[in-house]
């Protein structure tokens, strides 16, 4: 095992790719991403690592260029953020639809406009249907770990889709933190070759990629991904199992904190979830029996591990920071469809929270918990926002 | 219902690993115009034979014999390309 070391979010992300050393990298800096691949740049040009390393013009050619590198049988690696992603859009679907297992690190920015360069989960919950393994981080330590855990979801034969490693725009990207890396052999071990599906340069097999589908094959093909993303949840288990064997560190699909006993939980994606821990610490002193969740996987939805959280719970707040104009925050409803699952229904209570980065605090988080148990919440609640 | 591709028979990604199997799917259900050839006309430049994007025309011994029409679309590129005028598009 390594010494501890201090390290930011995108350092952390960068230094895990070192030490998978992958075959392609195509990216195109934008904030708060730009330290991921500045740092990956160093490695190359140290010759650290044997990546092919590839400048391109705009996110769009990023992403294009990984697709088809992909494709071709490389292990490839991104990063975005933000703007970048929306530019990459057109392409999202068309990697997953691809079943390319390449790995893209989002640093979760706010989308434009108004400008914004701040945290919130705009960029990555406009890529949720796309078709993506959706990973998400709480702090720098798990933004290393999960960089190292999604290659071995994602290449998995029975997956074969790219990945979303999410980590918060400058509360993890920039923020120093202290974190336990795992030494290069270890991480080289875990991960393990890739081995693609019949790759294009495999050229004593030749195949084509990407073809037209008519109305008869383009919806069995989709079904398709939707088994490979159900398999994802297995796979996912079982990296995690893996991984603990490997570090020590214990991940679930579902990550719990005091929600055992409590009669309102909480559901948060990201570093959030560590700021309401301290809330749910602060509201256990009172006595109130409170807890929180966060969805490690965002995709596949883990439906049955979420059901099975609020089972008998009395309240469950829903925490989004991103808006759908005109509809609820955009994990609301999938909580909901997951609570369907139970006999009873929980009340049921969205708060959307830290749009552009604004900062959200413990006592924030407490009042969202005092607001959702005396009953003075809607049922779409907007933290902070003057009326 | 219309009657979709079982989704265990197609390889993951839309990916097609049999080479050249393309001439399995016929294209000549798409036409709605056929190239009628005079061969009165036809001086077998083969200039059609060229131009043809799905390689329809039919050629024996450097003369063209013919349409083979499970592939033709009716794009009628062959009757535009004819310098001879020799091929009509016609309604089927």
């Amino acid at each position: 095992m390594s010494k501890d070391i201090a390290i930011n979010g995108d350092a952390a992300v960068a230094l895990a790719w070192k030490q998978v050393d992958p075959d392609v990298c195509a990216a195109y800096p934008i904030t708060p991403q730009t330290i991921i691949v500045e740092k990956f740049a160093e490695y190359v040009s140290n010759g650290e690592v044997s990546t092919e390393f590839v400048c391109v013009e705009s996110e769009h050619s990023a992403l294009t260029l990984c697709v088809t590198s992909a494709s071709a049988g490389a292990r490839t690696f991104t990063a975005t953020a933000s703007q970048g992603l929306a530019y990459m859009w057109e392409m999202m679907p068309i990697a997953a639809s691809m079943r390319v297992p390449m790995i893209m690190a989002v640093a979760n920015r706010a989308v434009s406009g108004p400008i914004n360069i701040n945290n919130d989960h705009g960029d990555v919950m406009s890529a949720r249907d796309c078709g993506w393994v959706t990973l998400f981080a709480e702090n720098v330590q798990e933004a290393y770990d999960i960089s190292v855990i999604a290659p071995r979801i994602c290449e998995h034969h029975d997956v074969q889709l790219p990945g979303l490693v999410n980590l918060d725009g400058f509360i993890l990207t920039h923020a120093i933190e202290r974190m336990t890396p795992l030494d290069e052999k270890t991480v080289k071990d875990y991960v393990g070759e890739y081995k693609p599906l019949y790759p294009l340069l495999d050229v004593k097999k030749p195949v084509s990629h990407n073809l037209m589908d008519g109305p008869l094959f383009y919806f069995p093909h989709k079904y398709q991904t939707v088994l490979a993303m159900e398999n994802a949840l297995e796979v996912t288990r079982e990296a995690f199992r893996d991984f603990e064997k490997v570090s020590g560190r214990k991940y679930n699909v579902v990550e719990e904190y005091k929600c055992d006993d409590a009669d309102c939980i909480a559901i948060v994606l990201g570093s959030s979830f560590g700021t309401m821990k301290e809330a749910v610490d602060q509201l256990r002193s009172e006595g109130k029996k409170v807890g929180v969740a966060m969805p490690r996987l965002f995709r596949p939805w883990p439906v049955a591990d979420l059901a099975k959280l609020m089972k008998g719970k009395k309240t469950v707040i829903v925490m989004d920071r991103h808006l759908s104009i005109g509809s609820y925050g955009p994990m609301f409803p999938e909580v909901v469809a997951a609570a369907l699952e139970n006999d009873d229904m929980p009340k049921m209570y969205n708060f959307i929270y830290g749009l552009g980065g604004v900062d959200t605090m413990v006592s924030d988080f407490v009042s969202v918990f005092n607001d959702a148990e005396s009953g003075n919440a809607k049922r779409v609640n907007y933290v902070g926002v003057k009326e | 219902m219309a009657k979709m591709a079982n989704y265990k028979d197609l390889v993951m990604g839309d990916r097609v690993i049999e080479p050249g199997n393309s001439e399995k799917f016929h294209t000549g259900d798409w036409r709605s115009l056929v190239p009628v050839i005079d061969m009165e006309k036809c001086i077998n430049c083969l200039t059609c034979w060229i131009y043809c994007p799905d390689g329809s025309i039919l050629v024996e011994n450097e003369k063209l014999k013919g349409i083979k029409l499970s592939h033709c679309k009716g794009c009628g590129i062959c009757a535009k390309a004819c310098p001879k005028k020799a091929i009509e598009m016609k309604e089927e």
